[in-house]
């Protein structure tokens, strides 16, 4: 498959570059250790409630990551040359998503694996959690793509910004219960606030498949439409 | 319309574009290109910087999407079957493109896998231009690490290693130091046959040793085709006459009134004439007190076919 061969080296990319794969998980960890401080002051900061807000930041931070390296790859004699090659704006797609999918995969790991140390529980089915996680991963990565397809390198964190504070507008470490009229409401339209309910329901409630499927579906149908207008975009750019 | 190369095995033409243009606002960078390349050959675009060679290129590529006209790569065309075109050809553009935070060995890998190539034949190709182009050595180190004419050399590598059938080299042999362009020559001369290849250069001389045919464009149109002899011959006598002397605006001029297809030069001037006489110019001069360091003649070249064409030198 030609685009594995291409997320090969995008993988290869960040896996040599230490600093910006350190900070991409150091930066939800550190995140972790000092909101979980909170704690005694306010129930929302307990791992349980903390660990999915925790997790879903190190995303958008890999949206900004994501995005300038196909902003910066746009911008590079390289990329015309990879233009010419038989691959699809779906395997451009792919290609640089799938190594920044797996950094998502093993910030949430790791966040996960401090915050059972700190006394986080799952009451419910943790298949859920994964699936929620996994889905809003893609979506944060496919953000990437959508910005990194149609902004120049410099401009990223214009577009970026604006996704961080949906994000923690989102409840990442907001109690959106204790804010609630228009910031609930607009919430709401987000998949942000919908995946946290979800995380949350089901590692302090126990809530099951029946109590979070709306959730579910809102963060499944975001994220099934980020991925293909990331694919359409890019279609659009793969020729001046 | 006229191959500009001989005959083809199956009928199809490496490349036809009829009428191609392109437009960026109000400038009209290629407009209304014919092309019609055979199976095989090497054929040269040749013009001056901004002439529209890349831009043609890049629209052959897929790359560009043209504003008028139309292009066929192996029968396919280049609007509506863009990937079918980008399976049969491969891009050394004018900028070194390779990947920094890869080896040699990881850079054409992903080039030749990304065309489809197997493990095996990545491994030996790769090889093989590695060893050519003098990069073995160095193989498995980062390319960030090369100096500037290791990741040019590297670039041209990653074009050539998927054997395509068609391959447009862009300015390939841009700062190579000598060696290694004469190593490429005989790389790309090797390729013929199999693979059409379509070069832009600025070297006179590496298309007049390469190519089969040419096409001279400037300001966007192909202002002649042919083989770099007929080219050649298209040019009023078969030599051009060089006369190297310190000539004031007077002697220039009395030699115009003799030799009306004369060309100023840094060093003197050239005149495109088979029948000059140099006893003449010498008895024209001295009159004028201008003492010629010397007079010879030499055989016509691309460069005077296009200042035959334009009036102004390829390097201007």
């Amino acid at each position: 498959m030609r685009s594995l061969e291409l997320a090969k080296r995008n993988f290869k990319g960040m896996w040599r570059d230490w600093l910006s794969l350190g900070v991409n998980v150091a930066l939800p960890v550190a995140l972790m250790l000092v909101l979980q401080a909170l704690e005694s002051v306010d129930d929302f900061f307990a791992p349980s409630s903390l660990a999915p807000g925790v997790v879903l930041f190190g995303f958008a931070m890999l949206t900004m990551t994501s995005a300038m390296a196909l902003a910066q790859d746009r911008e590079s004699s390289l990329f015309a040359r990879l233009l010419t090659t038989p691959l699809r704006a779906n395997d451009f797609v792919f290609a640089y998503s799938v190594p920044y999918v797996a950094v998502a995969v093993i910030q949430a790991i790791v966040v996960f694996a401090i915050g059972l140390f700190m006394g986080l529980g799952i009451e419910g089915n943790a298949g859920i959690v994964v699936l929620v996680l996994l889905l809003m991963a893609v979506w944060y990565v496919a953000a990437g793509m959508i910005i990194g397809a149609v902004t120049p390198y410099k401009a990223v964190t214009g577009p970026w910004t604006a996704v961080l504070l949906l994000t923690i507008f989102g409840g990442t470490w907001v109690n959106l219960e204790d804010i609630g009229g228009v910031f609930a409401s607009v919430a709401d339209w987000f998949p942000f606030a919908h995946a946290l309910t979800a995380v949350r329901g089901v590692m302090i409630d126990g809530a099951g498949f029946g109590d979070v499927g709306s959730d579910l579906l809102w963060v499944l149908a975001y994220t099934v439409a980020v991925v293909l207008l990331a694919v359409v975009l890019f279609r659009g750019r793969m020729v001046e | 319309m006229q191959g500009e190369t001989r005959g083809t095995a199956n009928g199809l033409r490496a490349i036809e574009a009829v009428g191609l243009r392109r437009e960026f606002g109000r400038l009209v960078a290629v407009d209304g290109v014919d092309l019609s390349i055979d199976r095989g050959g090497l054929f040269s675009l040749l013009g001056p910087n901004g002439a529209g060679k890349t831009t043609t290129i890049r629209m052959l590529c897929c790359l560009l999407r043209p504003t008028g006209g139309t292009a066929r790569i192996g029968g396919h065309d280049i609007r509506d079957e863009p990937l079918a075109v980008k399976r049969i050809i491969s891009v050394s553009p004018q900028e070194t493109a390779i990947a920094e935070h890869l080896d040699a060995w990881e850079n054409l890998s992903l080039m030749a896998r990304l065309h489809g190539l197997g493990k095996e034949e990545t491994r030996r190709r790769s090889g093989e231009l590695l060893e050519m182009l003098a990069l073995s050595g160095r193989a498995g180190d980062r390319v960030k690490r090369y100096s500037g004419g290791m990741k040019r050399r590297l670039s041209i590598a990653m074009a050539l290693v998927s054997r395509p059938e068609v391959l447009f080299l862009d300015e390939p042999t841009l700062g190579l130091d000598p060696q290694s362009r004469r190593g490429l020559w005989e790389h790309i001369e090797g390729l013929k046959g199999d693979t059409t290849i379509v070069l832009t250069t600025h070297y006179l001389e590496e298309a007049d040793a390469l190519a089969d045919r040419i096409a001279v464009i400037d300001y966007g149109k192909v202002i002649a085709r042919g083989t770099p002899a007929e080219l050649k011959a298209s040019v009023p006598g078969a030599a051009v006459t060089v006369i190297e002397a310190d000539l004031s605006g007077e002697a220039t001029e009395a030699l115009r009134q003799a030799y009306p297809n004369l060309r100023a030069t840094e060093s003197g001037v050239e005149i495109e004439d088979a029948d000059v006489s140099l006893d003449r110019i010498v008895d024209l001069l001295r009159p004028l007190g201008v003492a010629v360091r010397s007079t010879y003649r030499r055989q016509v070249s691309l460069d005077d076919v296009f200042v035959h064409l334009t009036g102004r030198q390829l390097r201007e």
